[in-house]
């Protein structure tokens, strides 16, 4: 109880004292920015770029320091204890149904965390929901293969995989030998996956990550091959072939929104509480931005207009 | 206990940098030395993927399980093309300093490295995404069709996007006065509406959902809140 009450209490001063960096730094630098502002009125973006705090970036820094404190509070709320209500998304409901009928098949499970490094968000993302299917698959015994395109991913790929397995209670039937890499060129790894697709016909498979050109390949061959496809990805060019193709897309922000949802932490949803928030923010941005602008029409000189010009500048850049 | 918090303080102090050095001038060095570290990391995580490669491949072979064949041609071809670019066999002199060996250029098509990227790697790779064409074809077969109200939609779209892209929308609108005021319904201009108005503000909002997603994601990463891509063990 006591070590509870300890990690709990010093999670929230973490909590806490990071919150206060990440506004306190952009805080800093948009006052910077109203004082550089004042003392050089002309040519001060072109000097922005050469000072010690890029002035230039400041709405960027405010608008940082909104979407932080909006997900910040979010978590403090979720740890107040409130009930919190997030919409469920049919794509992760449909987890246990796919993987529930590999195991029916007697078929394997395949997961493609992306074609990126860990550098890249998505593939971070791609990795926590692994963890998840990684659970359910140790649950039923079902088979689960992982390629990788990237060697430092295969290594999360093992642990994340790894922990799954711990937390489903079933630590011996982890098998790392189902976790590779393959090749870091992105059309070797495609052909190399889609082969083994075509070879082992996988009853479901995930694509969670990064994609590009290889999205609608791999989602076209799991659709030959009659396997659930469930996919997530942030890439907004690459969302379309994956609506058109898989069973399940989770779109742009949904499949941030995954890894929390799946988690059902309660910090975690509390994040989603803080993002919806953010959203809020910009879809009011954009109402006051669009009425502004249509009035400012009508007297391109006014206040009005200028107010709505620096909207823009803020929120669109 | 150190397993875990260790890399949740690493990737914190990295997160914080990599955001501070965007609105700091002299933390760009810092962030740098960040990438530095993570590339120092990626070539040690190389020599285990390529490890785990040959351990995969080998096994293949030797119990000669369904597709062994292809594990023999990767193999081969990995150490080719590694024995090849690493000793730079072949390789054009380079006229400033002929004698020494390692100073030629490699990747010339002129050198066995290059003509094998040229050559072999180039094509194998364009075969692959000249793939993606029939693919294409396939998915809009399943995508187009009118099924209910939104795929009706689509399927409209499409035709009004696909005729304007190729010369039958020219032909078959282009008579229209562009001056005049039935000039939207020209196959080009639904394609301009369509793409730079209704699209663009789809995207726009794809978009937004996606900035937010990354910070909210970014955040939980960086105050150890999310911790599933560690190892329980």
């Amino acid at each position: 109880m006591m070590r509870e009450i300890r990690e709990r209490s010093r999670s929230t001063m973490l909590l806490a004292a990071t919150a206060a960096a990440a506004i306190a730094i952009p805080c800093c630098i948009a006052l910077a920015e109203g004082a550089g502002d004042a003392a050089t009125p002309a040519g001060a973006a072109v000097a922005a770029s050469d000072s010690v705090v890029r002035t230039d970036r400041g709405p960027l820094a405010i608008a940082i320091v909104i979407v932080c404190g909006a997900v910040i509070g979010g978590i403090m709320l979720a740890r107040t204890g409130r009930p919190l209500k997030i919409r469920r998304l049919a794509a992760l409901d449909a987890v246990d149904e796919a993987i529930g009928r590999a195991t029916e098949m007697g078929r394997s499970v395949l997961f493609v965390p992306g074609i990126q490094d860990m550098t890249d968000i998505q593939t971070v993302a791609g990795i926590t929901i692994l963890g998840r299917v990684a659970k359910t698959a140790a649950e039923y015994d079902a088979k689960l293969e992982v390629p990788t395109c990237r060697s430092i991913v295969m290594a999360a790929a093992r642990d994340a995989v790894q922990a799954a397995h711990f937390e489903a209670g079933r630590p011996e039937t982890y098998n790392e030998g189902n976790i590779n890499y393959l090749t870091d060129e992105q059309f070797g790894y495609v052909a190399a996956v889609t082969g083994s697709m075509v070879r082992d016909k996988p009853a479901a498979c995930f694509y969670m990550g990064a994609f590009y050109a290889e999205s609608l390949l791999f989602a076209e061959n799991g659709n030959s091959i009659g396997a659930i496809q469930i996919a997530g990805t942030a890439e907004p060019s690459q969302l379309p072939f994956f609506v058109a193709a898989c069973d399940y897309t989770l779109i742009g922000e949904e499949f941030f929104a995954a890894s929390a949802y799946l988690s059902g932490e309660r910090d975690q949803l509390g994040s989603i509480k803080g993002q919806d928030f953010g959203k809020l923010l910009a879809v009011a941005a954009i109402l006051i931005g669009c009425l502004l602008a249509t009035v400012g029409v009508f007297a391109p000189e006014g206040a009005i207009a200028h107010a709505a010009e620096t909207i823009k500048t803020t929120f669109g850049g | 206990m150190l397993q875990r918090t260790i890399p949740i303080a690493i990737l914190c102090l990295s997160g914080v940098i990599m955001i501070v050095a965007y609105f700091v001038s002299f933390a760009v060095s810092w962030s740098e030395t960040v990438n530095v570290w993570f590339n120092i990391l990626s070539a040690v995580a190389f020599v285990l993927g390529a490890g785990n490669l040959l351990a995969v491949n080998l096994e293949k072979i030797s119990s000669r399980r369904p597709g062994w064949a292809y594990a023999a041609i990767t193999l081969v071809s990995f150490f080719f093309m590694l024995v090849v670019g690493l000793l730079k066999l072949g390789a054009v002199p380079d006229p400033k300093n002929p004698l020494i060996h390692f100073a030629g250029d490699y990747e010339t098509s002129a050198s066995p490295y290059g003509w094998m990227y040229e050559y072999v790697f180039s094509p194998l790779t364009s075969t692959m995404f000249g793939l993606l064409a029939f693919y294409v074809a396939s998915a809009a077969f399943r995508a187009f069709r009118a099924k209910n109200v939104e795929s009706i939609l689509l399927l409209g779209t499409a035709f009004i996007i696909l005729i304007a892209q190729t010369a039958a929308g020219m032909f078959l609108t282009g008579w229209i006065p562009q001056d005049s005021v039935f000039a939207v319904l020209r196959f080009d201009s639904l394609k301009v509406g369509i793409t730079e108005h209704i699209q663009t503000a789809g995207m726009r909002a794809i978009t937004i959902g996606i900035a937010l997603g990354v910070a909210a994601t970014s955040l939980r990463l960086i105050l150890g809140i999310d911790k599933s891509y560690l190892s329980k063990n």
